[in-house]
């Protein structure tokens, strides 16, 4: 009786736990595939992929934004990868003076709240020209961005094997032959999470956008937006689902790279 | 070992000469920025302005943040702990692989969820009206401050739950089992023998999410259109709509600030803990 009581309890406070977990999910699922829905129904009135249609139509400022949201994306990892590898290195694996100001330096982006210094990039990239450009959105991105690949690179580098270096080395191997085809490869997995990381975060940004991308810059999640406060609540369904996907699928892959060991040396 | 270092220093100068030049100019021009007049001399009419007109959604704006960082923590303990002490497998198992869904999903789209989810009309009215619970026709929906805050604790608390869950796997079980077989009940081994050992971790995660909140804009413009507001809203709208930097950046101040005293409890949490044995 007891057991079944349990059962009943831990089935309650977990099934709560789920509907408040994925109704938010749902309701913007529901939406998505919903036509005509409005008060007091407590369901659309009619489903249909219309408004997919609509999105996904190749004139559609939806699906240019989504060109121009990935195109960000891509420039902004392969920035990040090409400041953090020689970074991380450096910090992971080699002695480096004033070691703890360089790291604060680089983590700080993280610590501070940003609307105010987004808001005064705009303000200087608008003197120099880079704002509502592709460039300079992606070197917003791309501060961001280069905290969590610095931090997972250099993580990278800490985690190769100094003796395979030391072999490579007695073999005649050249530093920097070494760093390119041992120290390099080895790290590699972990490279290519911060890549990930970097590119989800592109993806998503919104605020740094929303003040250096203006006017001629819509990004996905731009798009999300003014979609939303115009009451296109379809198209905003849509649009979020198409942010949605990706996040929830590398939230189910990183699972191994989130194992409790890492976790634990945080702090 | 020495004649390495130049080298080093180069191999970080590109990355460190990035955040210089697009953060660190920027954070200082805007601190000036806050404490300069219109005619450009050096001031406080900023904030004399601010205070006037934002004094409310100041305080709107810690409330919420505190009362949000309150119950991510809260929850994060609360499920750290199920999934260490909990005793029936499948129900920890279910919880593992339930709480966390939201971790990447972006606050934007996490605002749209809300959204609607929220709404009057929305999924949690209707479930609750459908069982019986509650007739919507006489509810007003949460979009308002309620909404900011659950649409926080939704999306961040899975975030500090799995620092603080990977942390409590982490610790040596001896001592819960000698809890445990000493007869102490489950909240009892959590708050007096699990919570002690990692608030170090809990710390960093809630700072880490009270930052994150105190900067995210999108989540109080979808939520709560109204007034009072939180000040990225004001922020934006001084710029958006008077071009007034000077106040927007005395509001920016004003977020360093409130960020800051948060960084300083974690800063002397550390430094008591390292004093103590």
């Amino acid at each position: 009786m007891t057991a079944v009581l349990g059962w009943l309890c831990r089935g309650g406070v977990l099934g709560i736990f789920a509907f408040l977990i994925f109704g938010p999910l749902a309701n913007l699922v529901l939406w998505a595939v919903a036509i005509q829905w409005y008060f007091p129904h407590k369901l659309p009135l009619t489903y249909g992929l219309r408004y997919w249609g609509e999105v996904f139509k190749p004139t559609s400022d939806a699906f240019a934004s989504l060109g121009t949201s990935i195109l960000i994306a891509v420039v902004t990892v392969l920035l990040c990868l090409v400041l953090a590898i020689p970074a991380g290195y450096a910090l992971g694996r080699r002695s480096l003076p004033g070691r703890g100001l360089v790291l604060l330096i680089i983590l700080l982006p993280q610590a501070f709240p940003s609307v105010a210094v987004y808001l005064n990039i705009a303000r200087l990239f608008y003197m120099v020209g880079l704002n509502g450009t592709i460039a300079g959105v992606v070197l917003v991105h791309g501060v961001h961005g280069l905290v969590i690949a610095v931090w997972i690179a250099a993580a990278a580098f800490a985690a190769v094997d100094a003796e395979l270096e030391l072999a490579a080395r007695n073999m005649g191997a050249s530093a920097l032959r070494t760093a390119i085809t041992v120290t390099l490869p080895l790290a590699a997995p972990g490279l290519m999470a911060a890549a990930i990381f970097v590119f989800l975060e592109s993806l998503d940004e919104f605020t740094g956008t929303y003040f250096v991308g203006v006017p001629d810059i819509t990004t996905l999640p731009l798009m999300m937006f003014t979609a939303s406060l115009a009451g296109n609540y379809q198209i905003a369904a849509i649009t979020a689902l198409m942010l949605l996907v990706p996040s929830i699928a590398f939230m189910l892959l990183i699972e191994r790279f989130l194992n409790t060991e890492m976790l634990a040396k945080v702090g | 070992m020495s004649d390495r270092r130049p080298l080093s220093l180069l191999l970080v100068v590109p990355a460190l000469a990035m955040v210089l030049a697009l953060f660190v100019y920027p954070l200082g021009y805007s601190l000036v920025s806050a404490f300069t007049s219109r005619s450009g001399e050096p001031s406080l009419d900023n904030f004399v302005k601010t205070f006037d007109l934002y004094t409310t959604d100041i305080v709107f704006t810690v409330v919420i943040v505190a009362f949000s960082t309150m119950l991510i923590g809260i929850f994060a303990a609360a499920i750290g702990g199920y999934l260490v002490l909990g005793v029936h497998p499948a129900a920890v198992m279910f919880l593992r692989w339930l709480y966390r869904w939201p971790l990447f999903i972006p606050f934007i789209v996490a605002a749209q969820c809300m959204r609607t989810f929220l709404a009057k009309n929305g999924m949690l009215n209707n479930t609750l009206d459908t069982l019986g619970l509650v007739d919507v026709a006489g509810l007003s929906g949460l979009l308002d401050w309620r909404g900011i805050i659950v649409t926080f604790v939704w999306k961040e608390t899975p975030f500090v739950a799995l620092l603080v869950s990977g942390a409590m796997a982490a610790l040596d079980r001896a001592s819960i089992e000698a809890a445990r077989n000493l007869g102490a009940g489950g909240m009892r081994i959590l708050v007096e023998i699990l919570m002690p050992q990692v608030t170090g971790v809990m710390t960093v995660g809630l700072v880490l999410a009270f930052v994150t909140m105190l900067s995210v804009l999108s989540v109080p413009i979808m939520i709560s259109g109204g007034s009072p507001t939180m000040i990225t809203v004001d922020m934006a709208f001084r710029v958006n709509s008077y071009s007034d930097y000077g106040v927007a950046n005395a509001l920016g101040f004003v977020s360093y600030l409130i960020a800051g005293s948060a960084a300083w409890v974690y800063i002397r949490r550390n430094v008591a803990g390292e004093g103590a044995p």
